[in-house]
């Protein structure tokens, strides 16, 4: 072993040690968990379960895909479990026929795809398990759009890192851009075969509470990942410059950008 | 304790514990209390648990949720079907004001100290990670260094004499002498029980909850029966170590505070031996 590694792996274990005492003292209080220098320690693990999980998780592991029997009875819709404003109200109401899907930034041609030229695409179905970070987990059906033939559709710039996903949910209620839901994944998880834009859910048209006219699904990380009601996709270079720069509503919020585990 | 014939016992010290045992020892408190209570704090984000690959929400074999009773909103902890009002601990809280709110365990056991599902799910991660590093080192130490082989697996004869040890414990009766410088039997299964099934248990369950490692390697959700009986597992071997680590400190007490602290810090011992045996 490397004498850095040496030095990295005490000084992990001596900066563990220094929170948790002061965790003791401080009677484990809210306080200690808003100090600035608590929350840059806690977030290294994020790093080091992103940069094991990736290594050692094989880039094209499928998760696993159930049968029709396995499917919930009763599937919770978590998060918003529909859109607010009128502009989506009157594309419900025509069941999203004017809707489209915006597809830009970062790409060789920018796309406008309605429903139906997303349904004429490759489709892909599977029945996956939803695992929502509080803990509960759903089994579904999803078909949708693989997201690689989009991407391959458009055509990826080479400086494009992350595919984001903006979408019409105001779920902070802040009544302008920066309350709604969006997310975004690295082109591993964008390029992976399970990874799909569903237009169904159990065989039906995806139900608002579930994000009509389209969600994303990312089967290897937790439910937060998996956007509602998306209405553009942007290839971008980094998140850093988007909202509160985490790379999602949650993410800015506190919870960690991969939610693989 | 002072013992009425302890003038004639001679006072011996011995050296109990290596410096990686204790070492590894705080830092597995430290980890352990800080996994526990944070986890605490991820379980009330859905205070109930299932079995199988998903949640049946209507059938949960553990949940903590609130009911309505008459005009009242009450706590309700249901354990396999079996229903008590916990209002006040478990499920509702109220506050002096009269008004209530749901939870699972009370915030003063959880980590942050209030719902922070986000925050409490970073300080979990970290000292899993912390937990990991050191567990495999107390592994590694304990199979090179021999301690797993000399002081902790029982020997056939210590085996037989299991019952007797039992009976001794219940009475209260602890070696003394040559006899307190080893493990007993009991104490060597429950330090194995816990260093070699129900942490690694604990690490197991925890990976099985894990979409990402659940791709990677699907074993995991066999191995237990499908996520969310990892789920109910990985509470259960909670709790588990939560009843080990009462009866630890118990023992600790009551076969002299002093003595075992300073065995776990300093690595000292004393023991007492009656004049002439060493």
């Amino acid at each position: 072993m490397s004498a850095k590694a040496k030095l990295d792996r005490r000084g992990f274990l001596t900066r563990s040690i220094a929170i948790a005492s002061t965790a003791l003292l401080g009677g484990c209080d809210g306080e200690l968990s808003e100090q600035p220098w608590v929350k840059r320690i806690l977030d290294k693990a994020e790093t080091l379960t992103r940069v094991t999980q990736r290594a050692i998780i094989p880039a094209n592991a499928l998760a696993r895909e159930y049968s029709e029997a396995d499917i919930s009875k009763d599937f919770k819709a978590n998060g918003s479990t529909g859109v607010d404003d009128d502009t989506y109200r009157a594309l419900a109401a025509n069941g999203f026929a004017d809707w489209k899907l915006t597809v830009g930034g970062l790409v060789e041609t920018p796309l406008e795809l309605t429903l139906a030229e997303l349904r004429a695409m490759p489709s892909r179905a599977q029945i996956t398990r939803h695992d929502c970070v509080e803990g509960w987990s759903c089994i579904g059906k999803w078909t949708g759009v693989p997201l690689k033939a989009l991407l391959d559709k458009a055509g990826l710039k080479p400086s494009a890192r992350y595919i984001v996903f903006y979408c019409a949910d105001d779920l902070a209620e802040t009544g302008d851009d920066d309350g709604k839901y969006y997310e975004s994944v690295g082109l591993e998880d964008a390029f992976h075969p399970q990874t799909i834009l569903a237009y169904e859910m159990n065989g039906a048209a995806l139900p608002i509470p579930h994000g009509a006219p389209l969600r994303l699904r990312v089967e290897r990380q937790l439910g937060y990942k998996m956007a509602k009601y998306v209405m553009g996709i942007k290839a971008v270079e980094n998140v850093a410059g988007i909202r509160g720069g985490r790379g999602g509503f949650w993410e800015d919020r506190g919870y960690e950008w991969y939610a693989g585990i | 304790m002072a013992d009425a014939d302890s003038s004639i016992k001679k006072r011996e010290v011995v050296y109990r514990h290596s410096g990686a045992v204790r070492v590894t020892h705080w830092v597995n408190v430290i980890a352990l209390l800080v996994l526990l209570m944070s986890g605490l704090q991820i379980f009330n984000a859905h205070p109930a648990l299932y079995l199988g690959s998903k949640s049946n929400f209507d059938d949960p074999v553990m949940s903590m949720r609130p009911m309505k009773q008459g005009e009242q909103v009450v706590g309700v902890t249901t354990i396999a079907g079996w229903k008590i009002e916990t209002t006040g601990i478990f499920g509702v809280a109220y506050d002096e004001a009269g008004d209530y709110q749901v939870r699972g365990f009370p915030w003063s056991v959880t980590l942050p100290g209030h719902r922070d599902l986000a925050t409490g799910r970073r300080w979990h991660f970290f000292f899993a990670w912390l937990f990991v590093i050191n567990g495999m080192a107390y592994l590694i130490y304990s199979l090179v260094s021999g301690h797993l082989r000399r002081d902790l697996a029982p020997g056939t004869s210590e085996l037989k004499h299991i019952g007797a040890s039992i009976r001794e414990h219940i009475r209260l009766k602890f070696p003394q002498g040559e006899e307190a410088k080893r493990y007993n039997v009991l104490q060597k299964l429950a330090y194995l029980l816990v260093a070699l099934i129900l942490l690694p248990l604990m690490l197991l369950t925890g990976l099985a909850m894990s979409p990402g490692m659940d791709a990677g390697y699907p074993f995991l959700l066999d191995m237990f029966g499908g996520r969310q009986s990892a789920r109910t597992i990985h509470f259960i071997a909670a709790s588990g170590i939560v009843l080990f680590v009462v009866v630890h400190l118990v023992m600790v007490l009551i076969t002299g505070v002093w003595n075992n602290l300073r065995s776990m810090i300093t690595g000292r011992y004393v023991i007492k031996v009656p004049e002439g045996q060493s």
